[in-house]
């Protein structure tokens, strides 16, 4: 469980953090704050879709579903399972 | 009634929404032509005041020159008013050719097609070239109309960090399996007035076998030495692949854009792109005058070398002055506040002091980055820079910014 959380998130910072001094956790908002944007966003899905296995159809991949590493968790569980 | 009172509500309540968050646009009108000074009733039903420009695209100042002018009256008279007609009916005239030729070889492109503007030749680019094979691999600041190309088109696309070469690099190799890759950037951003590294990508496209698109909208005209754009700038005219354009800032500011590129991906456009195929032919006054801009910029460079002195005095005033700006070289300049009530109250105040210039923050630009967009014009002369750089030194002392850096602003106003 928690080693797909570190996954996700050493991947969000390796993607998408561009200052160092910007601490991102498992809760820090991802899209709604403006970190990540939607248009951005895909190559979040892939490298899930890759990395996992799965396969994740776009009415699950809303910017509220992928806003925290927490929340991006969940959908990668639902979707392994 | 199918426009119910329930409906209404439901709309009316979407657009409160956008007022709640800041993000109403509110109407300005403009009443006369427009220049370094126009006159303007803001807001609506407000007695009109004369101010200075700083935010159009009229980079050039060609928007009401008397030339311009001329040529739109001529194309009138001897070409009609309108075509009534998609290019490929009876949409085409002598003149569409001329002024796709007179494009190409202004760009130094082999082939060139007009659309009604730079947004539909972004619309229509990429579902005309690329297939769900490929890749597009795009700089995460592209402008919008890049975005909703992108995403109507079957390919897979990824992104890459604003202007990173490393993390582009990363990407190619992640996506060599693709049949086609295709970089896609802005030349110059339009709300941070960076110069894309268009060199470094050229030279990773030919080391990963990729494409490169770029969006030279606020760049064709004034950048580099004769004004052809980024790729001129970087001397490597012949490494991009296919380049869009407006007619809509520098090159005669009224509308129109076009794809102009290797001449099987025009071709493509023209036999495939939506936007080309399903509207209306530019309207011979507009191909009439942009022939016009197109004839006098490849004469002289005199109009982008006035704007290169007045973009190198006013990034010195202001910087003299004490405000936080953007290091750069374009005649777009961010006045960098941070925080968005600041901007937004600094960019009344300014106006004011018979500035015009805009406030903008999240989500046009990233969250925590607001700022007022200046934008010089080859218009401007030196008593208008120097006005404008007073107005931004007196209003910065009212709100105590002057001479402090990103720490210092964010300490005062939160982002």
């Amino acid at each position: 469980m928690d080693e797909i959380k570190d996954v996700v998130l050493e991947y969000v910072i390796d993607e998408y953090v561009e200052e160092d001094d910007m601490e991102v956790t498992f809760d820090t908002p991802l899209i709604s704050s403006g970190l990540v944007d939607s248009f951005s966003m895909v190559s979040l899905k892939a490298f899930l879709e890759k990395k996992y296995d799965i396969s994740i159809p776009d009415a699950d991949a809303t910017p509220e579903a992928f806003d925290t590493v927490n929340s991006i968790v969940g959908i990668v569980e639902k979707h392994k399972s | 009634m199918a426009y119910s009172d329930t409906r209404r509500r439901m709309f009316a309540e979407s657009i409160d929404a956008i007022k709640e968050k800041g993000l109403y646009k509110e109407k300005r009108f403009i009443w006369s032509p427009q220049d370094a000074e126009i006159e303007v009733e803001y807001p609506e039903g407000a007695s009109h005041e004369k101010v200075l420009n700083f935010c159009a695209n009229n980079y050039l100042g060609l928007s009401s020159h008397p030339e311009v002018i001329k040529a739109a009256h001529d194309g009138l008279e001897e070409r009609g008013y309108g075509m009534s007609s998609v290019r490929f009916i009876c949409g085409t005239q002598d003149i569409h050719r001329d002024l796709q030729d007179k494009v190409s070889a202004f760009l130094g492109m082999e082939d060139t097609l007009l659309f009604p503007s730079c947004m539909d030749a972004n619309a229509g680019v990429f579902e005309a070239i690329l297939e769900a094979e490929d890749v597009i691999i795009a700089d995460r600041l592209i402008h919008a109309s890049l975005v909703d190309g992108i995403r109507l088109c079957s390919a897979e696309y990824d992104t890459f960090k604003h202007m990173d070469m490393k993390h582009l690099r990363k990407k190619l190799e992640l996506h060599q399996d693709k049949r086609h890759r295709l970089i896609v950037t802005d030349g110059v951003f339009s709300m941070d007035g960076d110069l894309c590294p268009l060199d470094e990508m050229c030279d990773l496209a030919e080391e990963y076998d990729a494409m490169i698109l770029v969006d030279d909208s606020h760049a064709s005209g004034f950048i580099g030495k004769t004004g052809r754009g980024v790729h001129e700038h970087f001397g490597i005219m012949d490494k991009v692949d296919l380049i869009t354009t407006t007619f809509g800032k520098a090159l005669g500011g009224a509308s129109g854009g076009c794809v102009s590129g290797r001449k099987e991906l025009v071709e493509l456009c023209r036999q495939k792109a939506r936007p080309y195929l399903f509207s209306n032919s530019l309207s011979p006054v507009i191909v009439a005058a942009t022939i016009r801009v197109i004839d006098i910029l490849s004469k002289t460079t005199e109009r982008r070398d006035k704007l290169e002195e007045n973009t190198k005095r006013f990034r010195k005033g202001i910087t003299e002055a004490g405000l936080n700006v953007r290091e750069g070289v374009t005649p777009i300049v961010p006045v960098m506040l941070y925080n968005a009530k600041l901007a937004n109250d600094m960019s009344r105040d300014m106006y004011a002091e018979g500035i015009y210039v805009i406030g903008f923050f999240f989500p046009v630009v990233p969250a925590g980055a607001a700022r007022i967009r200046v934008q010089l014009s080859a218009a401007h002369e030196n008593e208008h820079i120097d006005k404008c750089v007073a107005a931004f030194k007196k209003v910065g002392e009212k709100y105590g910014i002057l001479g402090l850096d990103k720490k210092g602003i964010v300490e005062k106003y939160g982002m």
